[in-house]
């Protein structure tokens, strides 16, 4: 039972990023009808995004500290971060452990940014265009977007660590009453569960309880009947590509500490995202997230040692698996629609 | 005995019945109207006859033969054409090549591996689709891609490849809808024309009573599923049941 | 002639001529020079890529080109073709000719289940589907198959090895017959060099014959069949075709086409590595076809013809060539047009492929053999409109009377 539960844990940090990604896919291709291949080189973005933050906030000047001595006996010079010198030590270095969690705010503007610029300068023009031309084109972007992160940061993962506060392990077993060290859960893990189904919740409010998210959900159901409304469609469709890039982006961003930011974490991401949509149901946004879930923790369980001894390398193949068997009995996915991406 | 012979069948989709009970018989040779306000059935029927959709119960025969569970590429190998609303051909092909993929079919079969030959060898297949679209007067656009043809001749091109598979029965789906009266005269006298020339069974839904009274020999009037009539044109005008299915019993 | 058309037979025959001829076509500056350290591509190495996926991409462009099914998997085919054939060197000698066979029919034998099941699906299901699959076989690949494919290590030929077909005298390379794989003749003339080898050249002619196979293709009633099913697949089914078996044949084909293209790799340099098969393997071929022009004949070579160049000179250039280039120019310029060149060569050549690739898919929908007829186009219609004018416009008017 312990060893269950620890499974589903293990699942629900993966899964919930693939949720996020997933419900951004969604959204776009929902309300856009476009097929977004770069979605998890925004992924990728958020996660630098952390990076970025980090370093802006080490961002450091020479100070001489007369209370310290080298060798010499001369006055130490040692480099200061600005952020200690504005805020105080304290403070400033509370700032620096915290750029993850920080750096969501810095997310928030770049996202909204670079969606809109990906939306207004390409997206636009291919909205009639067949899913095959948008499939090769958001490709094509996703391979400029990460060539050009690596052409900053460099090819290495580069670490960006958890707050203190939430750095370490917890042991969750206790708590519910099993053996001590039964199962034992990074921290950061949970809160990026938890950040997740506050994102998760918060869109889906903002598509129940607004207007704006009222068209859009008409528009998801109906795109045609929506335009002939005479609704200004054009500009709630860049906001949407905004809010699913900035999804994305803080999806990505709160992930740096789990897995350390690379320049290729976009596809790799991307390619698992687009199979849990198809899976969860193009179109179909509790599908997508559910999905996101189920395929998170699939992999988890599949992960168990008991499982691996018995159908050997079934770890890395359960999703695409499990996708496949889901296609080919409900071809519109779990939660699909009729009639969405269907000629 | 009727060429095509639909007994008991029914259809629910969910709570709603689309088809009840429904009993068609089409006899050889004859333009057969099936007509009715929207909602009754019309499209259901045809797509169970055309095996897009699998009644619930009931029977279809056509000569003889059940084609109750065939897919729609096997029925259509039995004789068994159809013409869509909006007219279905290979936009991308040219107007020779649209006519020879019927032709291939009719003589090859539902699938041959022929990936060596060469189409331009393919003298007989070539003249038979070029007979035929100088019967539908488009020989001169053969060359042509078939998306740049006009509304008109798209229909036209798609009665081509249907006629030349010599079809037993040709199923139209609303042939004249949306079209301008000029093109509906014409879609009319094309459809007769095909009649005088050859032995051909038809079967059309149609919304427009001036298509149905020009060409129709026997008319089904179809209403919440269920025929109600089956009539001469003649005595179909007339009949307070017809009357009642258009324009609701409070006119009655 | 050969069963072609005028116009095809020319097509053919210009293939044939640029294959054959590449080793000179493709080292237009002497050796030994600036340029032709940087733009020469006749070399062995190379020249086996371009007609290696060349073939791969000819067979992509029977599936996707005709029938519209987007295959995000074929590398694959790609993939299981190398190591099918790299066991056959493994097991019975360094020939060739039974290696490059099994690996056909390994890839076909692929296909066969991978097609049969996302053939079920069409659009980006299809795509999806066949992703999914070749995601797993390079998964397997690492994991479960290790006794097959070596793992991380990849899989080659170690003299502990059976190879049961071997005599003592047998070249321990691949060879055709005897025939070495890396024999080559060397010519000079003047400051020119230029290299012939058997490799390549076995390469080339297996790029011919597979070039001359899709023409018959293309041109065929089954080559119709397919383009019909990518215009309409509901007319297609109520004509009393069964589109299933047409697209499930295509599919095999061009499976076993990279199946080919996987044993000519092999046979060239015999070791393989999952990462042939890896999705961005498949994205690549679906970008040399997207490039090139998908659904026309000559549109993959050319396609995966550039694509190959570009990467293999593209990512050769360094800061220091850039210097040599730009040494003319006044130091301010120079440095700012390495500036602006530099993060798209070496390195680069990523970024370089990706915005091509955008370009081409924005502007180019047809790929590059669309956008030389378009042109080609326009400069006939001026030179028409130039000379035939009056022509025209007696033709407009045939009723008007001769003076």
């Amino acid at each position: 039972m312990d060893a269950i539960i620890l499974q589903i844990l293990n699942g629900l940090d993966k899964g919930s990023a693939y949720a996020l990604i997933a419900l951004g896919l969604t959204l776009i291709f929902g309300t856009l009808g476009v097929v977004n291949f770069a979605h998890g080189a925004l992924f990728m973005i958020g996660a630098f995004c952390a990076v970025t933050m980090q370093r802006l906030l080490t961002l450091s000047h020479v100070v001489v500290d007369e209370s310290q001595t080298d060798f010499l006996g001369n006055p130490l010079a040692v480099n200061v971060p600005y952020v200690n010198s504005i805020f105080g030590e304290e403070l400033g270095q509370a700032l620096i452990n915290w750029s993850v969690p920080l750096s969501v705010l810095l997310v928030i503007p770049v996202m909204l940014l670079v969606g809109w610029a990906i939306e207004r300068g390409l997206i636009k023009h291919f909205y009639k265009r067949p899913h095959a031309d948008q499939i090769l084109v958001t490709f094509g972007l996703a391979i400029v977007l990460q060539e050009i992160i690596r052409a900053m940061y460099g090819a290495n993962p580069i670490q960006s660590p958890a707050p203190p506060l939430f750095s370490g392990s917890v042991d969750l077993g206790t708590y519910l009453g099993f053996q001590a060290n039964a199962i034992v859960y990074p921290i950061w893990r949970l809160v990026y569960f938890f950040f997740s189904a506050i994102i998760i919740a918060a869109v889906f409010a903002f598509l129940q309880f607004t207007t704006f998210g009222m068209v859009v959900r008409a528009g998801m159901a109906d795109r045609e009947t929506v335009g002939m409304l005479g609704i200004d469609i054009d500009k709630r469709f860049t906001f949407m590509f905004g809010l699913a890039a900035v999804v994305a982006g803080m999806a990505g961003a709160m992930y740096a500490p789990i897995l350390s930011p690379n320049y290729h974490m976009g596809m790799d991401f991307l390619v698992l995202s687009f199979v849990v949509v198809v899976v969860g149901g193009m179109g179909s946004l509790p599908g997508a997230v559910a999905a996101g879930f189920l395929l998170g923790i699939l992999q988890g369980f599949a992960s168990m040692n008991e499982v691996k001894a018995v159908l050997p390398g079934i770890d890395q193949i359960v999703i695409y698996l499990v996708a496949i068997i889901i296609l080919l009995t409900r071809p519109r996915g779990l939660m699909g629609r009729r009639g969405v991406m269907e000629d | 005995m009727g060429i095509l012979e639909v007994k008991g069948v029914n259809k629910r989709f969910g709570g709603l019945q689309a088809l009840g009970d429904v009993n068609l018989s089409v006899k050889e040779n004859t333009v057969h109207a099936i007509i009715g306000p929207n909602g009754a059935g019309k499209s259901t029927l045809l797509n169970c006859l055309v095996g897009k959709l699998i009644p619930d119960s009931g029977s279809v025969m056509f000569d003889g033969q059940s084609v109750l569970g065939r897919k729609p590429h096997e029925i259509n190998q039995m004789g068994i054409s159809r013409v869509f609303q909006t007219p279905e051909i290979f936009a991308d092909l040219t107007v020779l090549e649209n006519v020879m993929i019927p032709c291939f079919a009719k003589r090859d079969g539902a699938f041959r591996m022929h990936a060596i030959e060469s189409t331009r060898h393919e003298g007989d297949i070539i003249a038979q689709a070029k007979a035929i679209l100088s019967d539908v007067s488009m020989l001169e656009k053969s060359e042509m891609i078939a998306s740049s043809l006009s509304r008109g001749d798209k229909r036209r091109l798609e009665m081509a490849m249907c006629l030349v598979q010599e079809p037993r029965l040709l199923l139209l789906d609303e042939p004249t809808a949306g079209m301008a009266r000029a093109d509906t005269n014409n879609t009319i006298e094309l459809l007769k024309e095909i009649k005088a020339k050859r032995d051909i069974t038809m079967c059309i839904i149609e919304h427009d009573m001036h298509v149905v009274f020009s060409l129709a020999e026997r008319i089904t009037v179809l209403a919440q599923g269920t025929p109600l009539v089956e009539e001469t044109p003649e005595n179909i005008k007339g009949h307070p049941k017809v009357r009642e299915a258009y324009l609701g019993e409070a006119q009655v | 002639m050969l069963g072609l058309t005028s116009r095809d037979f020319t097509l053919f025959a210009i293939v044939c001529a640029l294959t054959l001829l590449a080793p000179i076509i493709l080292n237009p500056f002497p050796t030994g020079s600036a340029l032709g350290a940087s733009f020469n591509a006749g070399y062995p190495a190379l020249m086996q890529r371009f007609a290696i996926f060349g073939i791969l991409v000819v067979g992509f462009n029977i599936l996707f080109g005709l029938t519209g099914y987007l295959s995000f998997g074929h590398a694959a085919f790609l993939g299981v073709g190398s190591y099918a054939a790299v066991w056959m060197f493994k097991l019975l000698s360094y020939n060739i000719v039974p290696a490059i066979v099994l690996s056909i029919i390994v890839a076909g034998l692929f296909s066969v289940v991978i097609g049969y099941v996302s053939l079920r699906r069409s659009g980006i299901y299809f795509s999806i589907l066949t992703l999914a699959f070749a995601q797993m076989c390079y998964a397997l690949a690492y994991s479960v198959f290790t006794p097959l494919t070596n793992g991380e290590t990849g899989l080659q030929v170690y003299t502990s090895d059976p190879q049961v077909l071997m005599s003592p005298g047998d070249p321990v390379v691949p060879h055709l017959f005897g025939l070495q794989m890396n024999t080559a003749e060397v010519v000079r003339v003047g400051p020119w060099t230029w290299t012939f080898e058997v490799g390549y050249y076995l390469c080339a002619i297996m790029l011919i014959a597979a070039f001359y196979l899709s023409i018959r293709i293309f041109r065929s009633p089954f080559g119709m069949m397919l383009r019909a099913i990518k215009s309409n697949q509901t007319r297609m089914n109520y004509t009393g075709l069964n589109s299933r078996p047409y697209t499930l044949a295509a599919f095999i084909i061009s499976g076993m086409y990279a199946g080919l293209a996987g044993g000519l790799l092999a046979a060239m340099d015999p070791l393989t590595g999952a990462e042939r098969m890896y999705w961005t393997a498949s994205g690549e071929i679906v970008v040399m076809a997207i490039l090139g022009g998908v659904g026309t004949l000559i549109g993959p070579v050319v396609g995966s013809g550039i694509i190959k160049y570009l990467e293999n000179i593209v990512s050769k250039i360094n800061e220091n060539i850039l210097h040599q280039w730009f040494a003319a120019l006044p130091d301010g310029l120079e440095n700012v047009l390495i500036g602006v060149v530099h993060p798209f060569v070496g390195e680069g050549w990523h970024l370089t492929l990706g915005l091509l690739f955008m370009v081409v898919v924005i502007f180019l929908p047809g790929g590059l053999v669309e956008g030389g007829q378009r042109v080609g186009a326009m400069f006939s219609r001026k030179s028409r409109n130039a000379s035939g004018v009056e022509a025209d416009a007696a033709a407009q008017n045939p009723n008007t009377p001769a003076e």
